[in-house]
């Protein structure tokens, strides 16, 4: 039992620390969502050359062959910070490539993804399917050679930065996933809550690769979700943590009454609460990104996952909604970070599925 | 990063599972099971099983007994001994007065003491609060006077709980009241019950059962040499004993094998619809969500017990987050019984010498009652909100 990261991974989690404190502090985020493209290409390339582009792609693909687990410190600071760039989104794709593609494919995808040349989305999500992620109408058909896939996607996130899109998409057998170029679909472009950028995706007749076994993608599907959640999961940790810290910070200096906010008891209180959801939520996430890497089976991996997106969900909820009561008006503005922290905890509550969600899928494992 | 207990800990855990198995009489297991009053043999009697094995003082010196475990192996034995519903062990002598002593008592204290506190030969109690002193423990007023070699104890205990089987007391009482800050001047004595004196009245709690009691203390006198520590350094003793390392704060082994209980018997509940009520999917998403409580407390305190094990740091105040959260999902539970049952949780107890009547179920809300004591006992949880405000946050 041990609950650290190891050298490496401390090691790493701490230089993406540095370098988002040098060079991605808020004023430096705040400029890049309001560029047009509301991502930075700089920044991408500063992600590819500290490693993290390749960190959970395979060796003999030039990555680093990393887990979760090994991911966990880059999110956080990821989360601390609140990047913008589609990270989590390229790297859930990628996933699905590793996992289901052939060799060819592999080489062909991950290689440049790991290079930081080749950014993915997974177009997944359709209206009206809620967070059920077996719901997929888009359909593909065989043309030639090739397929043809058409369908309309909701709220890809990172598809306007992705050169190619992994879609679902139903065959006579079932769920598949394909490779489409993102040029070939029509994007409707959109600013998320969170201040990211997505877009619908509509696709007509697009010529598309299939990536593994036709009708078979569900199982490939649940466990890049699971590790799309655990990934999001540690990004909440450190998102979170900026909304306490900084919390702290303001009732120990915001005086009212003559006096620090800070020694009223009723705020006291609400505080110890927060960090104490936040400690909560920080075991449930080394409780996923181990179980994402080291589950015996699928069971055990979707139990913990779903466990752990209950408690994050809920404590996303509970610290951005206390840091905004705590910070008074102030927490209102779009001055301070905490408000865009605020937004951010909102939206991964719901993604990938909220508590709700997880509660029904964790008791249905039983 | 691996979550996992080592070879070794599963091993470990499963002697201890497979001991407490065989050796876990089955009419306690049964009394436990069914939410029963544990007589003070019925105590004694898992006191003594685990003396003999050598099991019952984990945390003592080897010298005195301890079994040399290190913090995960003795939080796995208490996790293990909630899990498989063994009567509990008192704390106030293995784990308060024997740490004390062992801390701050001579060596005839301790030679006096310890053997017959780890044999059961002494059923110990403690006598912190006071009607006027409760979460403001240092403002008691029970005063000892010095008149030779003994001293005069004159005032009131409260809530002390199974003062009715103890033979021993442990106090917390005033001896110098000319002082300017009323942490000073209070001392630690150990008080013979048996003493001419002393008055033990039971306080009858909502559920009908006799835990704690009010005592009363008139005139009775004390050796000096029960004094623990220096006179008028009681409050230094008192504070150690709240940082004493306890592994088993969040209860999550017993709060398990409470969980897996009220799974089975709200599978065997009808819903409204006549469905079981475990499919009900307001009842079980409320059920669900206590199950990943207990998960993340679980982890919370591996995580703790880790970090303990690698810094040699006693827990601080990490101890009354794991109180929070494993008293919110005991009481969480206890509640969830309850509403199973529905309608037939209410009938408490026969009338009249009527046969035929359900235990487990009468035991069910008496226990829902009981269990609102958690929030409050040991520290209420604002007092432990307020520790963490002032030692981890520095509010």
């Amino acid at each position: 039992m041990n609950f650290d990261y190891n050298e490496e991974q401390q090691l790493l989690a701490d230089s993406v620390r540095r370098y988002f404190a040098k060079d991605y502090d808020f004023e430096a985020r705040q400029r890049i969502v309001a560029s047009r493209e509301g991502w930075s290409e700089a920044v991408w390339r500063q992600l590819a050359e500290m490693g993290l582009t390749g960190l959970p792609i395979p060796a003999e693909y030039g990555g680093f062959g990393g887990g979760a687990v090994d991911m966990m410190g880059v999110l956080e600071a990821a989360g601390e910070a609140l990047l913008v760039e589609p990270y989590v989104p390229t790297m859930v794709a990628a996933r699905l490539v590793e996992r289901a593609g052939s060799d060819a494919q592999r080489k062909a995808i991950l290689a440049p993804v790991a290079e930081g040349k080749l950014r993915l989305a997974f177009a997944h999500a359709e209206r009206g399917a809620r967070y059920n992620l077996s719901r997929i109408e888009a359909r593909a058909r065989k043309s030639g050679e090739g397929w043809l896939v058409a369908g309309e996607k909701v709220g890809v996130l990172g598809a306007p930065a992705a050169q190619k899109l992994v879609v679902a998409a139903r065959t006579d057998r079932g769920p598949s996933l394909f490779l489409v170029e993102t040029a070939a679909a029509k994007l409707r472009p959109h600013v998320t809550l969170d201040e990211m950028r997505a877009a619908d995706v509509v696709i007509e007749d697009a010529r598309a690769e299939l990536l593994g076994a036709e009708g078979g993608a569900m199982p490939a599907i649940e466990e890049a979700a699971d590790f799309g959640t655990a990934l999001v999961c540690a990004e909440a940790v450190g998102a979170m943590k900026f909304a306490c810290e900084t919390t702290l910070e303001y009732l120990k200096t915001r005086k009212q009454f003559g006096v620090p906010i800070g020694t009223f008891q009723a705020l006291q209180h609400r505080m110890v609460d927060m960090f104490i959801s936040y400690e909560q939520a920080r075991s449930m996430a080394c409780l996923a990104a181990s179980k994402v890497d080291g589950a015996k089976d699928a069971r055990e991996r979707a139990r913990a996952v779903s466990a752990a997106k209950v408690k994050i969900s809920d404590a996303a909820r509970h610290i951005s909604q206390e840091s905004v009561q705590l910070h008074g008006g102030m927490g209102m503005t779009e001055e301070l970070k905490v408000s865009h922290t605020f937004r951010r905890l909102t939206v991964i509550a719901q993604q990938w599925g909220d508590a709700e969600h997880h509660l029904a899928r964790f008791a249905a494992l039983g | 990063m691996d979550l996992n207990y080592s070879q070794e800990e599963l091993a470990f855990r499963d002697e201890v599972r497979g001991w407490l198995a065989a050796n876990l009489p089955q009419d306690l297991r049964d009394k436990v099971a069914h939410y029963e009053e544990l007589s003070k043999d019925d105590l004694l009697r898992w006191h003594r099983i685990l003396a003999k094995k050598g099991w019952v003082a984990p945390s003592w010196p080897v010298e005195w007994g301890g079994t040399g475990w290190n913090v995960v192996q003795r939080y796995i034995f208490e996790e293990e001994c909630g899990y498989a519903g063994t009567p509990p062990l008192v704390p106030f002598g293995l784990m308060m007065c024997g740490p004390v002593l062992l801390r701050f008592g001579t060596e005839a204290q301790k030679k006096r003491f310890l053997p017959r506190i780890y044999h059961g030969d002494d059923f110990w109690c403690q006598g912190y609060s006071e009607p006027g002193s409760g979460s403001d423990l240092a403002s008691l007023k029970t005063r000892a006077e010095r008149r030779g070699d003994h001293y005069v104890v004159n005032g009131q205990k409260i809530w002390t709980t199974l003062a009715h089987y103890a033979d021993w007391i442990f106090c917390l009482v005033r001896t110098d009241s000319n002082i300017a800050k009323k942490q000073e001047g209070i001392s630690f004595l150990l008080i013979d019950m048996k003493s001419p004196g002393i008055t033990v009245r039971p306080l009858m709690l909502m559920d009908g059962g006799h835990e704690v009691n009010e005592v009363f203390f008139d005139d009775v006198k004390v050796p000096v040499e029960n004094l623990v520590y220096e006179e008028g350094k009681g409050w230094t003793v008192a504070k150690y004993l709240l940082g004493y390392e306890r592994m088993n704060t969040g209860r999550i082994g017993a709060s398990k094998r409470e969980l897996a209980r009220l799974k089975e018997f709200a599978a065997r509940q009808s819903g409204d619809d006549g469905r079981p009520l475990i499919e009900d999917p307001r009842f079980r998403d409320k059920l669900t969500r206590v199950e990943v409580e207990l998960m993340a407390l679980e982890i919370t305190n591996l995580r703790f017990l880790d970090r303990m094990r690698r810094t040699g740091q006693p827990p601080g105040a990490d101890v009354s987050m794991l109180k929070i959260k494993g008293t919110e999902i005991q009481q969480a539970i206890t509640e969830l019984f309850m509403q199973a049952a529905g309608p037939l949780a209410v009938p408490v107890r026969p009338a009249n010498g009527a046969e035929g009547f359900d235990r487990f179920m009468a035991g069910l809300a008496p226990r829902y009652c009981n269990y609102r004591k958690t929030t409050i006992y040991a520290g209420s949880n604002e007092i432990q909100r307020n520790i963490i405000a002032k030692m981890t946050l520095g509010l």
